[in-house]
């Protein structure tokens, strides 16, 4: 075993912006459409079309860089990147080099390791590309422009990251903070959050960066963990060998689990930067960004302190519902409609949790609406459902938000509160189970539960097992 | 500074610019090219130590869209004018990525 | 009465009484332009049909009092890098020549909505990169002032329709003098507003930062007219300025009293046709008579105009056609194989060698290790020429001087040595570089009775001083006709 060996990495992550519209027009940002069908001549491209910079963009990037410890530039342009790809209608994408609207902020991660501070090197504003689809039948690709022009911003971070698990914790949160604010859904699989990898390795303790390469097409955060640990490991055999890393891109491959070189004569990576003359300059004046403060959201952890002081549940709950800026929204719009944060909690960290693990959803998926939860928390207490039936009729709220007090009526779900029906039924069993009553009135107490048993099945589930409970002892104590 | 535009200075701006130069173009280009230099060379002479580069003339910031939606379907129009279109996308040789 | 002898302003006069009928100028036109583009070649795309249709369409709505403007109904011409909705639009490029827009020009909208007639798609240098309108894929235009000499460029078309009476008015776009040049080699006004003025969406770019729309007309009043008409704020076109004082019509007056007028030795110097030298400083002399106060100064920077114009217009156009690849719209070339091929393929024969030549030097200038030394470098130098405009214009409301140092060139003279070419924009590219409006206005003939054009610059936003000082000149001059009646062009159509 030779020399011991250090991972430098850096991340370029790229956030679609939850906008309405294109960063440069007014069309829908909206997925699913039909190729070509959210396009215009601005983002296809068209000669004499001219782009129009979205305001939402703009403040979008500078709550971004006030949440990442930015300085913001008060004074910044666009420019042109030029480039010959089909996906990019133009030919040359329009970004931001020379006075990027955001730079120098930094990210508090936490890890097994402890406590660090990521550094974020610049933020960027640029336009989306448009997609290319492989045609199934001819030897051609197909070009939908509808993601062209959508809003991104590019966070550029520092080389600050050593390994997959401090590359993870980043990104989760970075994608924590970008929900918080409502910027983007951040979504690696569908493409809304995407990281490119910058890695390179040196010697343990040495002080100058090796040569790195940018891996590209990662879309889950355990392909992002292969590709490092894969990367790693190419770039150390090939020093091991004496031979050199050749700095370059490489498109990661997760199902063959290895990286290959996206190279090409033509690609000369010369991307001939110069200020869009298109576009006019952006002046951010002090009362504009003191607006923009103002409305910056909570975050986490000033929403965790306010949790501890405010609600009476336990700490390791306030932990995983602030995790999410919608469960957190969820908790706290339901508790000021029931005033039980207790119950809430509950149902957020049992079922709810359970059932995400089982769908494979992430918090931010959670289509329940706060009065359905808090409707559902008032059956419960009103007695008009079991906990049972609160069961089933929460798993239908988390598949579609029904309406629980519809759904309970509905399948039938609801509390038969008839006493005499249950005290029919509750004879019917005394004189069907001699047996049990016998046991029961002998001093065997817990005797009682197969008589209560019996009863709910005689009333299909719809009776309040208390109620039961109750009027058996009653039947039992008469002689 | 003086470049020198040899065949490999136009087949690398070739690259850049996607044209391909027949060899009569390729000469007459890195004749013209040469002296086009040269003669912007001139602006060399001139001392702009300390002069800001200006891309715009006047003042004209912060123009905005407002995020609204403004464009409705209008694919039939934008492929009204592709050498060649299937199933409502332009067609391009295949492409790797 | 020959129609084709009057303004613009005189026939929409003649429309609006109800004297003239839409038709019967667009017949006029039409019938000329039957007669002349044989010999001239002014137009790419007249669609006969859509031009009477249109004038049955116009006269509807002039006779129920929807159009009142005082250019409704008259014939205009459009230069061919204007987009028009459903109308061909092709640059005079091979690589658009089967190029139909979907939507038009925010200007070419303000036609419309001033109710004038769209005759027809003029030539021009291809992509607008040129100043002889040789470099047309699809042939040259001639100068009806001497059909074996070239109208000038980028707008030749435009400028030369007009002249030839084949169009009542036109417009041009001005990158570096190609409205003023070739209004001047035609006889004719031209007019490359103050950047921002009108709107660029849908003109197809070449240097974004410098392009303007503008006018290109019989005389001074037609121009504030046009003018008029096409200025508006665009919000599609962030680099379109909001503006109050549309009202030029208004600042037609005669009078130059106390105007400080200053000419600029520099522009006189080396190079200058001695007989356009003369004809120029003459008009300087009617102003002076009419109560200008007009003095020699230096603007300085004047050889450094042309190289930092070609650095920053081929580098911006270097990018602005990198969208024309085979792929959306336009040439696509048979025979590729792969995508890079059919990218070099497509732009190497769609693209004539003008466009290929700045494409190239564009590229280069802003290409890894060269981008300060070329690029950055010239903007900084727009920056001093800006600043020796801003310091000339403390100290005169005007400036005046020669549009080009020559009168129209004969085809063929200019080609062969590109940077002599480009030298004959030394005195109009400046006012691209500072965004700066300037008219062009015909001021003589030299001995062979071609057209010298008188170029007057204004400070930003001074269009409507512009207008008056040449108005109060044109007044002076008397008129200057078209060339037909001086006799010009129907005598050497024959050599």
């Amino acid at each position: 075993m030779g020399k011991q060996y250090e991972t430098v990495i850096g991340l370029e992550v790229h956030v679609e912006l939850a906008t309405e519209t294109k960063i440069f027009c007014g069309c829908s940002t909206a997925f699913g459409g039909q190729p070509n069908t959210h396009t215009c001549p601005v983002c296809t491209g068209m000669p004499g079309a001219l782009p129009v910079l979205n305001r939402q963009v703009l403040e979008y990037a500078v709550a971004v860089g006030l949440a990442l410890n930015c300085s913001i530039t008060r004074y910044c342009k666009f420019d042109r990147k030029n480039y010959f790809y089909p996906d990019n209608p133009q030919n040359y994408q329009i970004s931001q080099l020379y006075l990027p609207i955001c730079r120098g902020g930094s990210v508090e991660i936490e890890t097994g390791e402890g406590r660090k501070s990521i550094g974020i090197h610049e933020i960027h504003m640029e336009e989306d590309a448009g997609k290319l689809i492989h045609d199934q039948w001819e030897d051609c690709s197909l070009v939908d422009y509808n993601r062209s022009g959508v809003p991104l911003l590019e966070i550029v971070s520092e080389p600050d990251m050593g390994s997959a698990e401090e590359v993870i914790a980043y990104l989760e949160k970075l994608r924590t903070i970008l929900r918080y604010l409502g910027v983007s859904d951040c979504k690696l699989q569908e493409g809304s959050m995407r990281a490119d990898v910058n890695l390179s390795v040196r010697e343990a303790g040495t002080e100058g960066l090796g040569t790195r390469t940018e891996m590209k097409n990662l879309n889950s955060f355990r392909a992002i963990s292969r590709a490092i640990r894969g990367e790693r490991e190419r770039q150390i055999s090939l020093l091991e060998e004496g031979k050199e890393v050749v700095q370059e891109t490489r498109r990661w491959d997760d199902i063959r689990e290895e990286s290959y070189a996206m190279r090409s004569k033509e690609d000369a990576r010369d991307y001939r930067y110069f200020p869009d003359p298109d576009l006019v300059p952006v002046a951010i004046s002090e009362d504009w960004l003191e607006e923009i403060r103002r409305r910056q959201p909570e975050f986490r952890t000033e929403k965790m302190a306010r949790y501890k002081k405010e609600y009476p549940i336990p700490d390791y709950d306030i932990e995983i519902i602030t995790a999410s800026k919608h469960m957190a929204d969820l908790f706290e719009e339901t508790t000021a409609l029931c005033g039980q944060p207790k119950k809430v909690s509950n149902w957020l960290m049992g079922e709810t949790l359970r059932l995400l693990k089982e769908r494979g959803m992430e918090p931010e998926d959670i289509c329940v609406s706060p009065e359905h939860l808090a409707g559902l928390i008032r059956l419960i207490d009103e007695k008009a459902v079991n906990s049972t039936a609160a069961k089933e009729i929460f798993e239908a709220m988390f598949d579609r938000d029904v309406d629980p007090e519809q759904y309970a009526e509905e399948k039938g779900l609801k509390m038969v509160s008839d006493e005499g029906a249950l005290r029919r039924a509750a004879e019917e069993v005394v004189a069907a189970n001699p047996k049990s009553v016998e046991d029961y009135r002998k001093g065997r107490e817990k005797a009682i539960g197969f008589l209560v048993g019996q009863t709910m099945k005689a009333m299909k589930g719809r009776a309040d097992p208390g109620a039961v409970n109750r009027v058996l002892k009653e039947l039992l104590s008469k002689k | 500074m003086k470049p020198r535009i040899d065949d490999e200075t136009i087949e690398y701006i070739g690259i850049l610019a996607k044209l391909e130069l027949s060899p009569e173009e390729r000469e007459q280009a890195k004749g013209d090219m040469g002296r086009m230099l040269d003669y912007i060379g001139k602006l060399e002479e001139l001392d702009t130590a300390g002069i800001e580069p200006v891309s715009h003339v006047f003042t004209v910031e912060n123009v905005f869209r407002e995020d609204v939606v403004t464009n409705g379907d209008m694919r039939g129009d934008i492929l009204k004018n592709a050498p060649e279109e299937k199933d409502g996308m332009f067609v391009v040789p295949k492409t790797f990525d | 009465m020959d129609l084709l002898r009057l303004t613009a302003l005189e026939l929409g006069a003649g429309i609006k009484v109800g004297e003239i009928r839409v038709a019967q100028a667009a017949e006029a036109v039409l019938e000329r332009i039957e007669k002349k583009e044989p010999l001239y070649h002014c137009y790419i795309t007249v669609d006969r049909g859509a031009v009477l249709r249109q004038a049955e369409v116009l006269q509807k709505k002039l006779d129920a009092g929807e159009l009142t403007g005082p250019l409704a109904g008259v014939p205009i011409a459009v230069k061919d890098n204007i987009c028009t909705e459903g109308m061909l639009t092709t640059c005079a490029s091979r690589m658009l020549g089967n190029f139909v827009p979907m939507y038009s020009a925010e200007a070419v909208k303000c036609l419309e909505r001033a109710g004038m007639l769209i005759v027809g798609k003029t030539n021009m240098d291809e992509f607008a990169m040129g100043s002889t309108t040789e470099t047309s894929a699809y042939g040259e235009t001639r100068n009806p002032w001497d059909a074996a000499r070239v109208p000038g460029g980028s707008s030749g078309g435009s400028a030369a329709a007009v002249a030839a009476g084949e169009c009542f008015a036109a417009l041009g776009s001005d990158t570096g003098g190609s409205i003023r040049q070739p209004a001047s080699f035609c006889g004719v006004v031209g007019m490359k507003p103050t950047y921002g003025t009108v709107s660029r969406w849908g003109l197809i770019a070449y240097g974004s930062s410098l392009d303007q729309i503008g006018p290109i007309t019989r005389d001074v009043r037609d121009c504030a007219a046009l003018l008029e008409a096409i200025a508006v704020h665009d919000p599609r076109d962030s680099t379109s300025v909001e503006r109050k004082d549309r009202d030029f019509m208004g600042a037609l007056e005669e009078d130059v009293q106390g105007l400080r007028i200053g000419v600029p030795g520099d522009y006189f110097g080396e190079g200058i046709d001695p007989e356009v030298k003369a004809a120029v400083l003459k008009a300087a002399d009617v102003l002076r008579e009419r109560g200008a106060l007009v003095e020699e100064f230096d603007l300085s920077l004047v050889e450094y105009a042309v190289p930092a114009y070609y650095t920053i217009a081929s580098a911006e156009a270097s990018s602005n056609l990198e969208r024309f690849d085979g792929i959306k719209y336009g040439y696509r070339a048979p025979g590729y194989q792969g995508l890079h091929s059919l990218y070099k393929k497509s732009r190497s024969e769609g693209f004539g060698p003008e466009v290929k030549r700045r494409i190239m030097l564009g590229s280069f200038v802003l290409s890894s290790g060269y981008y300060d030394a070329y690029y950055l470098k010239a903007l900084k130098v727009k920056a001093l020429i800006k600043k020796a405009f801003d310091e000339a214009f403390s100290r005169y409301d005007i400036i005046l001087g020669p549009v080009a140092p020559t009168t129209a060139p004969r085809l063929g003279e200019s080609l062969t040595d590109p940077i002599r070419m480009y030298l004959g924009d030394i005195y109009t590219i400046s006012v691209n570089l500072a965004g700066l409006p300037a008219i062009s206005l015909p001021c003589g003939t030299d001995a062979g009775g071609l057209p010298v054009g008188l170029q007057l610059i204004g400070d930003c936003f001074q269009e409507k001083l512009l207008l008056r000082a040449a108005y109060t000149y044109e007044r002076a001059r008397g008129d200057f006709g078209l060339p037909a009646e001086n006799g010009n062009a129907l005598e050497r159509e024959g050599e």
